[in-house]
């Protein structure tokens, strides 16, 4: 007797969870056949994949960063100033000029994009005709495209031999300054086609309303349509910077692989993503401490991204302006 | 009048301005395409293709990248089609409105934009060292399928929403159960931009150098993977090889490399563009 009532709690149980993940009004229409309940439980396996996923990644690097941060505190982790985990008798895990490296990458590349970005998408979408973004939008499309290992060979062999040290003969083979330059022209595509998006989501009349009130098309481009959609080019701003904190085959291979804090742009610096593909490269065994270490700067970079991608969406969420 | 003369000219100023922004970035591209073609052809026969790597720079090839690379994106293909298309087909059109839904939505977003370089640390952690897969092209696979899946949902969904509903309940009113529905109007009718979204993600995929090397992909390979068991490398990783090594005949190398790669990406977006404006229907 009391069994049987367990087994009606667990199935209503699993009713309610059913409930839950599959809309009533669905699942009334698919009832009859058998095959119906299956390819809903298929669909939603699919769809948990992409929880385990989330999952997965929050499991491997805190489980691993755990285990360097037996060995080495926090805070000597995060405010240390001098990065030294693999050669020789001083060793030191003071993670800040990784971070001042890849912040150093990341503002120059912002320096870059955002303007350039910014200014193209106003002129798609306020002065140019439907044929000029035609032919425009597959050829940007095309600069997203570009592999990033390209994009550093680009930097190393052009930009930096060609273009910085013309004009400033103090730079090094390997420096700071090409390496945010191809980074900035990377995520350039994406602040274009996102901006873009954000202007066209305004709704005509409002634009239309002021070019009636007499305004210039410059006047209504940064009066009217960059405040009204002033969230989401804020948010597509946020996405790209988070895109260049976490670019790494560019700083690979044009930004050298010294750890160091400096003041200048020329000078080869180390970011957090190609510090972890340097021990990957090479032969660091597994479980030692030098290989726990690309877990806790992996988790770092994997806070920071996440921290701002949900600042960009809680940004276009909380103050979309809402068009009836 | 003297003001509405200066007002008019600001905005002639900044027309120029704005437009000489794009061609600064459309610059910026042909550039970059000459000087790696440019580089890449000088090096480039057909012996190119038919040799492995080599510690002479006149005498490396592209054969075991190449086909690395066609071994892993042929294994990611069908499996990230199959997930992707499911996921979004659940969260369009079996999904109720509550906070699990919005909970895997916000997920997937997430997911789109964490750094590369992560997934590999995922691919190394989970795939190559828990499943005991090893460094093998399986692992390189899944790797990179669980990498572009938040992009292929995303546009997928995009593709899923943009079929009016009236399609659908013509359908239900012929009598078709809901899956009848999804699968026999709403997916055939969302399919071609499913496609075009999903060629897009794979070129993304055949880019991407940063995972492969973190999960553990060779960089020297002389051999072709016999089966999805075996090691591998693919053509990123080899011209990022090429590129590191400081003789500079072998950056001739990386640039032939890279062209061969380009050429590849340009075909994809080309079929993808054809797709889009051949077969997609608006609504």
């Amino acid at each position: 007797m009391s069994k049987n009532n367990i087994k009606k709690e667990k199935s209503s149980f699993i009713d309610k969870l059913t409930n839950k993940l599959f809309d009533p009004k669905i699942r009334y229409m698919s009832s009859g056949k058998n095959r119906n309940r299956w390819v809903q439980y298929i669909l939603i396996l699919a769809a948990l994949i992409t929880v385990i996923t989330t999952f997965g990644i929050v499991y491997i690097l805190v489980s691993d960063s755990v285990m360097f941060f037996k060995e080495i505190s926090v805070i000597d982790f995060l405010f240390g100033k001098v990065w030294n985990p693999l050669i020789g008798p001083n060793k030191s895990y003071g993670v800040l000029p990784l971070v001042m490296g890849t912040l150093y990458i990341t503002f120059g590349a912002a320096l870059i994009a955002l303007p350039l970005g910014l200014g193209s998408a106003i002129y798609l979408s306020e002065y140019a005709s439907p044929r000029f973004k035609k032919i425009i939008k597959p050829i940007l499309e095309i600069l997203a495209g570009v592999p990033t290992v390209v994009y550093g060979y680009f930097a190393l062999t052009f930009i930096t031999p060609n273009i910085l040290k013309p004009l400033f003969p103090q730079a090094g083979t390997f420096n700071a300054l090409s390496a945010s330059i191809a980074v900035g022209i990377m995520i350039l595509p994406m602040v274009v086609s996102l901006s873009e998006d954000a202007l066209n989501a305004v709704p005509s009349q409002i634009r239309e309303g002021a070019y009636g009130l007499g305004s210039t098309r410059f006047e209504v481009a940064t009066r009217v349509m960059l405040p009204a959609s002033l969230s989401g080019i804020l948010s597509s701003f946020i996405l790209a910077i988070s895109r260049a904190i976490g670019e790494t085959m560019i700083v690979a291979i044009a930004a050298g692989m010294r750890p160091q804090l400096t003041s200048s742009f020329l000078k080869p610096i180390q970011t957090m993503t190609s510090y972890i593909v340097q021990v990957s490269l090479g032969d660091t065994p597994v479980g030692s401490l030098d290989y726990y270490t690309i877990f806790a700067v992996g988790l770092l970079l994997f806070l920071m991204t996440l921290s701002l991608n949900l600042v960009s969406h809680i940004i276009l969420r909380k103050y979309r302006e809402v068009y009836e | 009048m003297n003001r509405l003369k200066r007002r008019k000219m600001l905005d002639k100023i900044f027309k120029y301005i704005f437009l000489g922004f794009i061609f600064a970035g459309i610059l910026v591209l042909f550039v970059l395409l000459f000087d790696v073609f440019r580089d890449g052809f000088k090096m480039m026969d057909w012996e190119f293709f038919t040799r492995y790597d080599s510690r002479f720079p006149e005498r490396a090839g592209i054969k075991a990248g190449l086909f690395g690379t066609i071994y892993v994106i042929g294994l990611m293909i069908p499996i990230t089609f199959v997930v992707g298309t499911a996921t979004a087909i659940y969260l369009e059109e079996y999904a109720p409105i509550n906070w699990i839904t919005e909970t895997i939505r916000l997920n997937v977003a997430n997911l789109a934009g964490v750094p590369s370089i992560i997934y590999g640390m995922l691919g190394l952690g989970i795939l190559v060292r828990t499943l005991a897969l090893g460094r093998s092209v399986l692992a390189g696979a899944l790797t990179l399928s669980l990498l572009v899946l938040p992009v292929v949902i995303v546009s997928a969904q995009e593709a899923l929403k943009s079929v009016p509903s009236s399609l659908r309940r013509a359908s239900y009113g012929m009598g078709a159960n809901h899956w009848q529905t999804v699968s026999k109007v709403v997916l055939p009718a969302a399919l071609p931009s499913i496609i075009t979204g999903f060629i897009l993600a794979i070129s993304r995929a055949i880019g991407e150098t940063a995972p492969l090397i973190m999960m553990g992909a060779l960089t020297f390979v002389m051999f072709i993977p016999q089966g999805i068991m075996d090691s591998f490398t693919v053509m990123p990783i080899q011209i990022f090889n090429w590129t590191s090594l400081p003789k500079t005949e072998y950056h001739y190398v990386a640039a032939a490399g890279s062209t061969v790669l380009l050429i590849m990406l340009f075909i994809l977006n080309g079929i993808a563009t054809f797709i889009r404006y051949k077969y997609e229907v608006k609504y």
